[in-house]
């Protein structure tokens, strides 16, 4: 098993609630792979350094999962299949990235924003070691 | 000729500029891993055009460098900082 990171911008011309079924469409594909999703973070609407298909706005989604290494290739053709994806990225952490992740998640852990977007508690899919959060964060640089 | 040189005086005395010393900021603060999700920090390595500076300006040590450039490309294809622009400072 490893640790992977795949961050993905879906168009902006969706709905919310579209936006939240293709989040789901994909964190399915994983998890029918036999992912364990560890983390997932929505970033929300944001502003595109330079445009992508003609967007200058997209969504941003960040999962972090441990899987096989074959999952990966599974989930890339899911993107590429997948029109409403304008870009993704899914790399392995090394051990100082994965170092970090946990670092970022604690952080993200005990600073939550109360009054954004409702804790979503998930499905029993990840048993595996902690809940999965869903918060929205519009800016933490 | 040298003997002319030498002959050169002047009347303040030459402010031979003392060199800082450049460091590595990686090593100095201990960071080990570059996030290429923070935009705004990945923008003191670049130049205004949005190119990774050298080494020899910024004085990272080579194997942070190479993590800095990793960083700053993914951050470009996420499309979190530009390939190419004018003016970004």
């Amino acid at each position: 098993m490893n640790h992977y990171e795949t961050v993905f911008i879906l168009t902006p011309v969706l709905s919310e609630p579209q936006m939240k079924e293709a989040v789901e469409k994909f964190k399915g594909v994983l998890t029918d792979n036999g992912a364990a999703i560890v983390n997932e973070e929505n970033w929300g609407l944001r502003k595109l350094a330079y445009p992508i298909q003609k967007k200058s706005t997209g969504f941003y989604t960040l999962i972090e999962f441990d899987a096989e290494p074959t999952i990966v290739k599974i989930l890339e053709t899911a993107f590429r299949r997948d029109e409403k994806v304008l870009r993704f990225l899914t790399f392995h952490l090394d051990k100082f990235a994965e170092e970090y992740a946990i670092k970022r998640r604690s952080l993200k852990k005990n600073a939550p924003k109360a009054e954004e977007a409702p804790v979503v508690e998930e499905a029993p899919v990840a048993e595996t070691q902690e809940v999965v959060e869903e918060v929205v964060e519009n800016n933490n640089d | 000729m040298p003997q002319t040189q030498s002959e050169i005086r002047y009347l303040t005395p030459l402010s031979v500029d003392t060199k800082k010393k450049k460091y590595c900021r990686f090593k100095r603060s201990g960071i080990k891993y570059i996030d290429y999700k923070d935009p705004e920090f990945l923008k003191k390595f670049l130049n205004e055009q949005g190119k990774i500076l050298p080494r020899r300006i910024t004085g990272t040590s080579l194997k942070f460098q190479r993590r800095v450039a990793k960083a700053v490309k993914r951050a470009r294809h996420l499309a979190m900082l530009p390939y190419v622009t004018d003016l970004m400072k």
